[in-house]
């Protein structure tokens, strides 16, 4: 199985403030990825390089085995999908339009949406549980409603590559499950996908890998149990974990587990 | 799902497409372009001179006569003027919104009418548009081109959407106020009778010639404006996402901010500062095209239209004598709504 994404001792950053130093990671279709690291570990910085939002300083970074200087914007749109933190609509248009809006990089310049499109639009509003209520407007949605249809959108690119920034933030507990579900669905489906989380329980839980970041390095990778060990926890995160088998405390921790 | 059912919902999805684009929209246009033209019709009707609709359309095409003078070198120029004008204005706004991703960004709020205005009263007053007559227009457009820059960088550096007209009003301003030190050291002596006109903005005693200089960059600024439409729509999930999916936000920044300066500067060099058109045509129109920014430019072209139209014939029937200025009627309307838009957008937030 080849890697859909490479980063090849990677290294970026902004103006005088350098952010990622030689980071290498690959990521595997058919996987969900979780980035996980401390504030300003260079998480998002990571997908904005993948996504060639932010130059390399060094190193190289390839998307399905190819330069990706050697993307066309277009055709790494269609490769790629992003879903940015905090994402939100800047106009209040119906649910639908914003969907569709996914299926730019598929569509001519003054080309309407193709039955294609629409049908890739209606295929994604429903993976996301969003059709009832598409015709609505942004502004008129509960916040975890459109959470679904930001996700819905970068769903409908029908990209092979997914990257998915903090999703879970603003999130109740049962649409926090959902979305995880979702990611897990697409990596199923074959789409490598790429996840950066606080959440480090919804991390462990929901990513067949994890790569830890620590100021703009990586620190450790592997299945969670690895990745998450104690000596990590404690220095990248500066915290110790409580493990399932030492549960015999006195005040319980309540983890949202499983959707009703 | 099964596929009867996803074959269906792509069904429903089409129509209701369909729906919304023929049933919905269009008629809003079209009712839009006939208002437009309507306006226009009108526009070319009133006049201090008492000449009949018969005689005024015969002159359209008479060879010589009063009624042709007053047909085809005051009537007509000033109504199409109005329209072009208007044009020119409500795309720009509607664009300007649609980049910023902020219902205030208008080209008078933000001071590119001014800033082109300034340009213009440079070259008209100094001597330089007697040089060649597209000194003027294009005196213009660079002013607009400076200020659109200026704010276009201020929002890369991440202005906030207030910050960002608050610079704007600074601009304009400065810009009037420049104005008004350029006619005061103007060497012609009519300079600074004509000040209000270039401030506030009128049709009035405006000729073919006019008209025929600020058409063709209205025009084109119009169609690159039109042009950028759809990435306009790929904004609205911010400028990261729109990079995501394809969309050359750069490019598209430097197409729309060029497209408004074509448009605003040819406008304001043949009327003066006409203000807050661009505010509220696209603002009202909004809701009829889904809030997407894409949809919009083209109708809030022609309802800038037929509103500049509209208040032209009103200033006209308020004060036949030709002493109100029609960017003063658009002030008087824009004005207000300006600060309830600001009243409204504070309470949602």
């Amino acid at each position: 199985m080849s890697a859909a994404l490479t980063f090849d001792r990677v290294s970026a950053g902004y103006r005088d403030r350098p952010v990622l130093s030689g980071v290498s990671v690959a990521i595997n279709p058919g996987r969900v990825t979780g980035l996980v690291g401390p504030n300003g570990a260079g998480k998002t910085t990571l997908l904005r390089v993948a996504l060639g939002l932010l130059d390399t300083t060094l190193g190289d970074v390839h998307v399905l085995e190819r330069n990706l200087r050697d993307w066309s914007r277009e055709a790494r749109a269609r490769a790629m999908a992003y879903l940015p933190q905090d994402a939100d609509a800047h106009w209040p248009i119906a649910a639908r339009a914003l969907v569709a809006l996914g299926r730019m990089p598929h569509r001519a310049s003054f080309a309407p949406l193709s039955s294609e499109d629409m049908a890739a639009v209606e295929k994604a509003l429903a993976r996301c549980d969003a059709a009832q209520f598409a015709a609505r407007r942004m502004d008129e949605l509960s916040s975890g409603e459109r959470a679904r249809v930001l996700l819905a959108r970068a769903l409908a690119t029908q990209a092979s590559i997914l990257l998915v920034d903090e999703p879970a933030a603003h999130l109740d507990p049962v649409h926090q499950l959902r979305l995880m579900e979702l990611l897990r669905e697409e990596a199923a489906q074959g789409a490598a996908v790429v996840v950066t989380l606080h959440d480090l329980a919804l991390a462990s839980r929901f990513c067949d890998e994890i790569v830890v970041l620590q100021a703009g390095r990586v620190i450790s990778q592997g299945v969670a149990s690895d990745a998450l060990s104690d000596r990590v926890l404690a220095d990248a995160f500066g915290i110790a974990a409580l493990k399932a088998a030492e549960l015999a405390v006195e005040r319980l921790p309540i983890i949202p587990w499983r959707r009703l | 799902m099964d596929g009867a059912l996803q074959q269906e919902r792509e069904e429903r999805f089409v129509a209701r497409i369909s729906r919304r684009s023929i049933a919905r929209a269009n008629p809003i246009t079209l009712a839009l372009a006939a208002l437009a033209l309507a306006l226009g019709a009108i526009s070319f009707l009133i006049g201090p001179a008492r000449l009949g609709v018969g005689e005024l359309f015969s002159g359209l095409f008479a060879s010589h006569g009063t009624a042709a003078i007053i047909a085809r070198e005051i009537r007509l120029p000033r109504a199409l003027l109005a329209l072009v004008v208007g044009a020119a204005l409500g795309a720009s706004g509607a664009a300007l919104q649609g980049l910023f991703r902020n219902p205030l960004a208008d080209p008078g709020v933000t001071g590119v009418t001014s800033s082109a205005g300034f340009g213009a009263v440079v070259a008209m007053y100094f001597g330089f548009a007697a040089i060649n007559p597209l000194v003027l227009p294009a005196s213009a457009i660079a002013g607009a081109l400076a200020t659109s820059t200026i704010l276009y960088f201020l929002s890369r550096s991440g202005a906030e959407r207030t910050a960002l007209i608050l610079a704007g009003a600074a601009i304009a301003s400065l810009a009037t106020a420049m104005t008004a030190l350029a006619m005061s050291l103007a060497p012609n002596p009519y300079a600074i009778t004509e000040m209000v006109r270039w401030m506030m903005g009128s049709l009035k005693d405006c000729t073919l010639a006019d008209l025929a200089l600020a058409t063709p960059p209205v025009a084109l600024g119009i169609v690159l404006l039109m042009v950028s439409a759809r990435n306009l729509d790929a904004l609205t999930l911010g400028e990261e996402a729109a990079q995501s999916l394809g969309v050359d936000v750069h490019g598209l920044r430097r197409r729309v901010v060029i497209g408004v300066a074509l448009a605003t500067g040819a406008a304001t060099a043949a009327a003066g500062a006409v203000s807050f058109v661009g505010l509220v045509v696209p603002h009202l129109l909004r809701p009829f095209y889904g809030y997407e920014p894409a949809r919009l430019i083209w109708p809030s072209s022609l309802g800038g239209a037929a509103l500049v139209s509209a208040a032209d014939i009103a200033v006209r029937l308020i004060a036949p004598d030709g002493q109100l200025l029609v960017g003063v009627m658009t002030a008087m309307i824009g004005a207000p709504f300006f600060i309830w838009l600001i009243l409204r957008m504070r309470r949602e937030t």
